[in-house]
């Protein structure tokens, strides 16, 4: 194992440690909340995971599509998959979050809502790469994809305009932010990442074993029908 | 794995280190040979063999894994895909027309608008053109017949027919090959995959046998056993 | 050279011929759309006052279920016989072949459309109180985002094992903006109570950016393999 990934596992290990701390027993309570709020500091940094493992899959999408580099493609797999897990998260959290502090499990927020537009289209596009026959896998996902980026600004603006003419009840936080807070937003995003980021390079190297383990299994088995 | 160099007439196909993977399957395992133009080439071997991805490789339907295609000079098929005609077991017609109206359409694929022109294509392989019994009643011999002229319809340079004689009597059989030796005798080049090689005997130039994923030997006469 | 507008104008009378002639097709796409309405009104059944807010969604939902199944069918025609081989053998712009199939399902959907449309006016009782001259507007924009998505998508799923489901699984999501300002469109026109004129140009961004993104990644899908 190469040491930068023990490297990386010990410290998202610290991070998610010391973040856990921070957000669970250091963070101010809320004057409003009260401690019920804490679950922002996973809420939030997983949203802005999520995002930025759907913008990766974005670009190796189009890089495959550009290049036909089948790691671009292996990379598009792994960032979706793990984009939808922390996508769950928020969806999770939210409801969770919400429905202690305004009383509702759901509301047509525009971030939420977002999100769960956003979920819905990369559950699809794992639908697809699971449906489809190997060959043509990579670029009917790296079209879904390209499709889907295109939809986001789309959706954003349609529910924004719908919450405009239809006033729903407002979730999520507002006003001024106490900088220990934030510090411990950021804090957690940073855990976050290198999680994810471990996780994907796992799920990386086993997806590109395995594609040259099926190779190496596919001229081998010719091979033992037909001796030379 | 046997290489006949083609000196004496120009190349028309240069395949070089094919390798075609759909998935755990791999269904041609390095494919090198040059093929040259004016011929009838019969390609043989068992079910897997490979013969039809070759075929599908050859007419630009089926991207390698790894290797290269060169078809008339030009390794982007979709530049030369004028002068190719593709023949496979199923019909490639819409049922619910007639052969004409199969052939007007596909025509107007490659840019023709010549009814006298589908008429004649569907004339050369023995069938009516005034017919409009929509295809899909036809027989399966008439079926694999308007299927060749649909082939025919841009006049190609190269032609690539998978399984042309299957479930087709052994008369008609006869004549579709005799239509082809007539094609080859005219100068293109014609690939016919078979199982019925013996319909070949005396017709083909060279038939080309696959194993594996690869070819094995090219062999003159059918009679020569190689496999 | 091979035109695009030639090959397109061929291949779309070419479908239409073949959709006129197995009117199996048809006539049961035009009953599924009927029991539909039928089913909607049985199941909701509100008061003039209320049925003018929820109409635009149900019939717009109305219209997506009849889309998703003429949708299907028309690149089901292509496999038989494997003759979607022929056209990607020819050198035919791929983009005729999508500009064709995309026009006769829009021809295809707005024919139920107008079918289904009497029908919701009378089990509910409509009467628009806005400015109902833009409801054809609304109806060709919002046909056009459902059906331009819906061919390219269909073209994908029809390839792959799960077929008839794949299609609303990848078309639901992507499909969620322009769903919305249809809805909000129509039932803005319907109430009169607000105006159309945001949702009219988001669906006109939609149908834009999607078109040209379908016209640009067409090619791609139909030759992958």
């Amino acid at each position: 194992m190469k040491p930068a990934f023990s490297i990386l596992a010990i410290l998202t290990a610290v991070l998610l440690s010391y973040g856990l701390y921070q957000a669970l027993v250091v963070a101010p309570t809320d004057q409003l909340q009260g401690d019920v709020y804490r679950i922002i500091y996973y809420h939030v940094p997983s949203a802005w995971t999520a995002f930025l493992l759907f913008s990766i899959n974005f670009v190796a999408s189009i890089a495959y599509l550009v290049s036909r580099n089948p790691k671009a493609d292996v990379l598009a797999l792994v960032t979706a998959e793990v984009g939808v897990v922390y996508c769950t998260i928020v969806l999770v959290t939210g409801p969770l979050w919400a429905r202690p502090v305004w009383g509702i499990w759901w509301t047509w927020d525009v971030r939420l809502t977002s999100t769960l537009v956003l979920w819905l289209i990369y559950v699809s596009y794992l639908f697809l790469r699971r449906f489809s026959s190997g060959g043509q896998t990579p670029v009917l996902a790296a079209a879904l994809a390209i499709f889907g980026a295109l939809d986001v600004p789309l959706v954003y603006f349609s529910i924004w305009f719908f919450r405009t003419q239809h006033p729903q009840p407002v979730v999520g936080g507002g006003g001024s932010i106490d900088p220990r807070m934030l510090h411990v937003w950021l804090l957690n995003w940073a855990a976050f990442l290198c999680f994810a980021g471990l996780v994907c390079w796992s799920r990386y190297r086993v997806e590109i074993l395995q594609r040259e383990l099926e190779e190496a299994q596919a001229l081998q088995a010719l091979l033992e029908r037909n001796p030379q | 794995m046997i290489d006949i160099a083609t000196s004496e007439s120009l190349s028309v196909i240069r395949v070089a280190g094919l390798i075609k993977q759909f998935g755990r399957f791999a269904a041609l395992r390095g494919v090198t040979a040059e093929f040259a133009a004016g011929r009838l080439y019969a390609i043989l071997g068992d079910n897997g063999a490979g013969k039809t991805t070759l075929l599908r490789s050859l007419a630009g339907l089926s991207s390698a894994t790894r290797g290269s295609i060169t078809v008339l000079g030009y390794t982007n098929l979709r530049e030369v895909c004028f002068r190719i005609g593709y023949m496979a077991h199923p019909s490639l017609l819409y049922d619910e027309m007639s052969g004409m109206e199969n052939l007007r359409y596909f025509a107007r694929l490659y840019g023709i608008d010549d009814p006298q022109r589908c008429a004649a294509a569907i004339t050369a392989v023995g069938l009516d053109p005034e017919l409009t019994r929509p295809v899909g009643q036809y027989s399966q011999g008439m079926r694999q017949r308007m299927s060749l002229a649909r082939a025919l319809i841009n006049d190609p340079e190269l032609l690539l027919l998978d399984e042309p004689f299957s479930n087709v009597d052994v008369r008609s059989g006869r004549e579709m090959a005799g239509l082809l030796a007539g094609l080859r005798d005219r100068g293109k080049t014609v690939f016919v995959v078979t199982h019925q090689a013996s319909l070949l005997e005396g017709v083909a130039d060279e038939f080309v046998w696959m194993e594996a994923g690869q070819i094995t030997a090219r062999t003159p006469t059918f009679s020569t056993d190689n496999s | 050279m091979i035109g695009l507008a030639n090959i397109t104008r061929a291949t779309l009378a070419k479908d239409l011929r073949l959709e006129w002639r197995s009117k199996d097709a048809i006539n049961s796409m035009l009953f599924f759309s009927l029991l539909v309405v039928v089913i909607f009104s049985f199941v909701f059944n509100p008061t003039a006052e209320e049925s003018r807010r929820i109409a635009g969604g149900l019939i717009w939902v109305a219209f997506l279920f009849a889309a998703i199944v003429a949708l299907n069918q028309t690149w089901a025609r292509e496999l038989r016989n494997q003759v979607l081989d022929a056209y990607r053998i020819s050198p035919a712009p791929a983009n005729s072949l999508f500009l064709a199939k995309a026009i006769g399902n829009f021809i295809f959907v707005t024919v139920l459309e107008a079918l289904m449309t009497p029908l919701f006016i009378v089990f509910y009782s409509l009467r628009a109180l806005g400015p109902v001259y833009q409801l054809p507007i609304i109806a060709m924009l919002g046909t056009w985002a459902l059906v331009v998505n819906g061919t390219f998508f269909a073209a994908i799923s029809v390839r792959t094992r799960a077929r008839e489901i794949m299609l609303p699984l990848l078309l639901f999501p992507i499909s969620i903006p322009a769903v919305t300002a249809m809805v909000e469109a129509t039932s803005a026109v319907l109430t009169g109570e607000f105006s159309t004129r945001f949702w009219i140009a988001l669906l006109v961004a939609y149908d834009v950016v999607f078109t040209i993104a379908c016209l640009f990644l067409f090619e791609t899908v139909l030759h992958a393999e």
